[in-house]
């Protein structure tokens, strides 16, 4: 598939910012956080949604008809990529009775808690919703996975981690913070290693069952076409196997190995600039493995333009 | 109803009528225009509803060359339309046409991820997606005499190597034509359930590869043919 930069921020961004705020949330509502202020709350509270902001209007980049994204709210009931949507916008309205509900008490209600809830449930369930359009596809086996949600889940609490020390730094005596991240990086590298093994896996589908001729050779003499057109720039983008060990590495170096390297120090040294390059490496590590989930899918269409396998 | 097409691979030649004349129609039509990339440039391209894509099937001398137009297959399961946020894309209840009503469309090529035989296009003039319609601007046109009232790419096919009916209806042609010659679904281990059937090619004799002579065979069959004139 052919990647879409304002996809990759879109899921990136939102992603960071959903993982940063209920993290956050839930740290406050379960007594790990010290009582709600600036730099406790209102200062990563702001990121997040600004983050989820800046996804979401990254997101409405990529569509070829902007003026119809209100309808997408229509199909709730059927589409994921609907679901989506209602989360995202029932998410600001939690927040804002949450973040209100503390600076009109400066403690936790009845009312803080619920919102908090109903925040920390909407942010994740919207990030699950995310995985789940990918996942839902049965068109895309290298996405069509149990795992591309999980995915989605894990790298957005674990990006939020890491954006939450860099912003508090370990200031917060009931929970490390370093560490928590260290341990949300590990379960999210473990989780994305799985994905790379199990993509290596084919598919049961080929040229033989999508032409119909499945006891004979197969082969592409002509598409028909004589310039790329839509299906071609959309789906049929090819990843040169000679990177594709190089940049995955580089991937798992510059989204896992790299921040855990910084935290440790910083967690050693108390230095701020060790969580600011690790903030930095993870966004752009993000990004890369953002990048390669669309390069490396690899769409049945493809059977129809030679492909043998997918 | 289940309305669809039969489209024999024996028969078909590959002569893309039945696309050019599928955006002619289709142009002017309910979901058009279908907009053109570059039209005079150097690389011209642009949206349309079926393409066709020739294969060799079989190794030489046993293979076969096969010519395989494809538009969208109206499929029973569609998760173009189950994916679709806006409502854009609908299955028709009374004849199973799959549609995109273009007022509501906001272009998001989730449908088309969702596709696996590429039968949808984004149109990049229009910013929505388009697909066969099936005519749908024809088929029920009380205006047209009754012989017309059909798909204009099965009109052109000079083969005629597409039909068009319902397969709801044992007795129609395309539902016979599809027991008697064993017409099957692309990809079916997808689980779409494609309306449309392909027949598949007649097997006929394999074509004797040409023979390589030495200089004495050449001599001796170019006496043979001068004595038994
Ligand atoms: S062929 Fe593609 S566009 Fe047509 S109904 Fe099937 S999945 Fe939908
Ligand atoms: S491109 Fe249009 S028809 Fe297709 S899923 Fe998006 S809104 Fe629906
Ligand atoms: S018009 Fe008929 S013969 Fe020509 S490409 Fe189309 S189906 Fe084949």
């Amino acid at each position: 598939m052919n990647p879409a930069f304002s996809v990759l921020m879109f899921t990136v961004a939102s992603g960071a910012g959903y993982g940063l705020m209920s993290l956050l949330v839930l740290a406050q509502l379960l007594g790990l956080a010290p009582p709600a202020g600036g730099r406790n709350l209102w200062m990563p509270a702001g990121v997040a949604l600004g983050l989820i902001t800046l996804g979401l209007c990254a997101s409405t980049l990529h569509l070829a008809n902007p003026k119809n994204a209100w309808r997408a709210f229509a199909c709730f009931r059927t589409s994921w990529l609907s679901r989506e949507g209602v989360l995202a916008v029932l998410y600001y309205p939690a927040a804002m009775v949450y973040l209100g509900g503390f600076w009109v008490s400066g403690t936790v209600t009845p009312w803080v808690t619920a919102s908090g809830l109903a925040t920390v449930f909407l942010g994740l369930a919207t990030l699950f919703c995310t995985g789940m359009i990918y996942a839902s596809l049965k068109t895309i086996p290298q996405w069509h996975l149990p795992l591309t949600p999980v995915n989605y889940l894990l790298l957005g609490l674990m990006s939020g981690a890491v954006l939450l020390l860099a912003l508090v730094g370990d200031t917060w005596s009931a929970v490390r913070l370093p560490y928590l991240c260290l341990l949300l990086i590990g379960v999210a590298a473990l989780a994305k290693l799985a994905y790379f093994i199990r993509i290596g896996k084919p598919s049961g589908s080929s040229i033989q069952t999508a032409t119909t001729f499945t006891r004979a050779r197969v082969r592409l003499l002509d598409q028909g076409h004589t310039a790329d057109g839509f299906l071609n720039k959309e789906f049929i983008f090819n990843l040169d196997t000679g990177h594709l060990v190089g940049l995955r590495s580089l991937a798992v170096v510059l989204a896992f190995i790299a921040p855990s390297t910084f935290i440790g120090l910083f967690a050693r040294t108390g230095q701020d600039a060790f969580t600011v390059v690790a903030v930095a490496s993870m966004l752009a590590g993000l990004l890369l493995e953002r990048w390669l989930f669309f390069a490396e899918a690899r769409h049945v269409v493809r059977l129809y333009h030679g492909d043998q396998t997918v | 109803m289940k309305l669809g097409l039969v489209i024999d691979l024996d028969t078909c030649v590959g002569c893309h009528a039945c696309a050019t004349a599928c955006k002619q129609w289709n142009t002017s039509g309910t979901i058009g225009p279908l907009a053109d990339v570059e039209p005079y440039g150097k690389q011209p391209s642009g949206t349309w509803l079926n393409r066709i894509r020739t294969y060799e099937v079989g190794d030489t001398p046993a293979s076969k060359t096969v010519h395989m137009p494809m538009s969208c297959l109206h499929c029973e399961d569609a998760a173009c339309v189950t994916v679709c946020p806006t409502g854009a894309s609908y299955k028709r209840d009374e004849d199973g046409i799959v549609l995109v009503d273009q007022d509501k469309c906001m272009g998001c090529n989730l449908c088309a991820w969702a596709c696996p035989y590429g039968a949808r296009e984004l149109d990049a003039e229009q910013g929505t997606m388009k697909k066969c319609t099936l005519c749908i601007d024809r088929i029920y046109d009380e205006h047209l005499p009754a012989a017309e009232r059909q798909p204009a790419c099965v009109i052109t096919c000079p083969t005629h190597s597409r039909l068009f009916g319902d397969f709801d209806d044992p007795d129609s042609t395309v539902s016979q034509v599809t027991r008697a010659r064993g017409g099957r679904d692309l990809m079916p281990e997808l689980g779409y359930r494609p309306t449309n059937k392909y027949l598949p090619p007649r097997s006929g004799k394999a074509v004797a590869a040409v023979k390589k002579n030495s200089l004495l065979t050449s001599v001796k069959d170019w006496v043979n043919k001068v004595i038994s004139r």
